[in-house]
């Protein structure tokens, strides 16, 4: 059966991955052109009057922040909207009745989230080359970590996905969670700058754990250790994977 | 073994509905079965409870002996589906669609490709491969989601209303297809709202009503318990009142035509013969309505005569 299924997986992945692709303009451009004014205005026109964060200029401080931020909006949006737009319009029950686990069904739609996050990290990046020097302190640390949150947050919006009953429901956690959590996540700024009560709170919120050791990768220091950081998303992620798939098992959401 | 076997099956869904009751039903390898049911009799839960769409509350079912509760995955390789509804991509390539199906079951791609191109150029979409679903006409979806439900090439085959708004010659088509199909040795069930459609190409017969199994049986004997067959006779001349016929039943519909009940034991023969006497000249006749169409009305028929549907205002 394994070849089968490995079949379905490069199925159901190709299928994401071109869905997202095929409207570049849509998913690949509009994240470039945010990251753009993000630079021109907080790291160029505001950032000089800041002055250094954490030993390092405030453009290159919230570079590795910014790649994050879009790695992590996109990987979620791909997921979250490609799998509600199959419940919408019932093409989930292509793969529903088809002899696919549903193991195979959450790596395919994870699989397109990760690549889009990445690939649009990679835009990101490029991006930034031209507002600041590319350096990379930990090749490795940047690719591991990077890959992770992407796949933490394609579950995160497979589960969106799973619960979502309207277009509403597919924005509201974006809007109402995601961002303020990505925002706080030490984006902009050192949690070290915090009264120790909020930097207590912040250590709460798993993107500042994403984003301090992404910033490890890139420049070689950060709020927080990268060995942690991988152990707090490893954790997540699998928390979010069983939970994914109690509910695809149950059929929460695509099975009355 | 059966191609499809039923137990016992029960579904409520979570707002309370009952939808099925208890059916239990058997379908013989290489049978054209008919599963009809009027309108929310609970044939497309039925269907979607065997294609793993619609969880059962209880019950067994299993598909070519295997049990969806136990064995799943082989149980829905073996099944092919068709629903009421389009449910693809309709931003996708028609190529892409059906090859895409073949990848879920399995197959490798370039088999899939060869048979995406075999049953594309079968049911005449060939030329509209790269064209999004989106853009093909109703009866080109149609037959979109049958060559996508055959890629597999399943040994039973649902097809839930598959020639729903398709014209007369594209239907004709399509039925020659599905025989084809069942010919080769693939089991198919079909429900359809056009009985004749069922008539025409289905050896058993199974009637849903309020999700219970109220008739299975085949084709043959259930026609045979017709014991009447109503004709609409066309008249030469204008006439004043219904003639009356020894033996048969007659209704006026307007000056020049009539409605007669012909019993199981009458003969037309007879019929016009009554009628010539009376210097009445039919000019032609033809059914009132096909003969399942007949059977299926009396079944379901409500025991206090209440019909299902859209009841008009009282002031019309």
């Amino acid at each position: 059966m394994w070849p089968k299924y490995w079949i379905a997986y490069k199925t159901i992945a190709r299928k994401e991955i071109l869905r997202f692709a095929r409207i570049w303009i849509q998913t690949i451009i509009p994240p470039a052109v945010m990251v753009c004014l993000y630079f021109i205005i907080f790291g160029n026109l505001i950032g000089q009057k800041i002055g250094d964060m954490d030993g390092m200029a405030y453009i290159d401080f919230i570079m590795p922040g910014l790649v994050m931020m879009s790695i992590i909006t996109n990987s979620y949006a791909n997921v979250v909207s490609s799998f509600w737009g199959a419940k919408y319009s019932h093409y989930i029950e292509e793969m529903q009745i088809a002899p696919i686990p549903n193991i195979v069904i959450l790596l395919g739609y994870v699989t397109g989230g990760v690549i889009r996050g990445i690939s649009v990290g990679i835009v990101v990046t490029l991006v930034s080359l031209i507002f600041t020097d590319f350096y990379i302190y930990s090749p490795v640390v940047v690719l591991v970590v990077a890959v992770l949150t992407a796949f933490l947050f394609s579950l995160a919006g497979l589960i969106n996905g799973i619960f979502a009953n309207s277009f509403d429901h597919v924005t509201i956690i974006p809007t109402f969670v995601l961002t303020p959590l990505t925002y706080l996540g030490g984006i902009f700024y050192s949690i070290t700058l915090l009264p120790v009560f909020w930097q207590r709170v912040s250590l709460g919120n798993p993107i500042v754990y994403m984003v301090n050791s992404f910033r490890y990768g890139f420049r070689g220091t950060s709020d927080i250790g990268p060995e942690l950081a991988i152990v707090v998303i490893l954790f997540f992620i699998l928390v979010l994977f069983v939970a994914c798939m109690t509910l695809l098992n149950r059929g929460t959401g695509i099975r009355p | 073994m059966y191609a499809l076997e039923i137990k016992d099956l029960h579904k409520t869904y979570a707002n309370g509905r009952q939808a099925l009751k208890g059916i239990d039903l058997c379908v013989e390898q290489g049978d054209f079965f008919a599963l009809l049911g009027p309108n929310g009799a609970g044939k497309s839960t039925c269907i979607g409870i065997i294609s793993s769409l619609v969880n059962k509350t209880s019950g067994t079912v299993s598909v070519f002996g295997h049990s969806i509760d136990e064995e799943l995955i082989k149980a829905k390789s073996l099944l092919g589906s068709v629903p009421q509804e389009f449910n693809f991509n309709s931003f996708e390539p028609v190529q892409e669609i059906v090859a895409n199906q073949g990848g879920f079951y399995g197959v490798p791609a370039k088999i899939s490709r060869e048979r995406t191109e075999h049953y594309l150029k079968q049911l005449g979409l060939w030329t509209h491969r790269y064209e999004q679903a989106r853009k093909l006409s109703g009866g080109m979806k149609r037959r979109l989601m049958i060559a996508r439900a055959l890629i597999h090439r399943p040994r039973l085959l649902i097809l839930d209303e598959p020639t729903a708004g398709v014209d007369i010659e594209l239907r004709r088509s399509m039925w020659q297809f599905m025989d084809e199909i069942n010919q080769q040795g693939t089991t198919i069930i079909l429900t359809t709202h056009y009985l004749e459609e069922a008539e025409r190409m289905c050896r058993n017969i199974a009637i849903i009503d309020e999700g219970l199994l109220i008739k299975n049986t085949s084709m043959s004997s259930l026609l045979k318990t017709l014991n009447s067959e109503t004709f609409i006779l066309y008249l030469r001349d204008n006439i004043d009142i219904a003639p009356v016929l020894n033996g048969f039943s007659t209704q006026m519909l307007d000056p020049h035509t009539i409605e007669v009940d012909v019993p199981e034991k009458g003969s037309l023969n007879d019929l016009i013969q009554q009628l010539d006497t009376q210097n009445i000249v039919v000019n032609r006749m033809r059914n009132k309505v096909n003969r399942l169409e007949e059977l299926f009305i009396k079944i379901t028929a409500k025991p206090n005569g209440a019909q299902k549907g859209v009841v008009a205002p009282k002031d019309w």
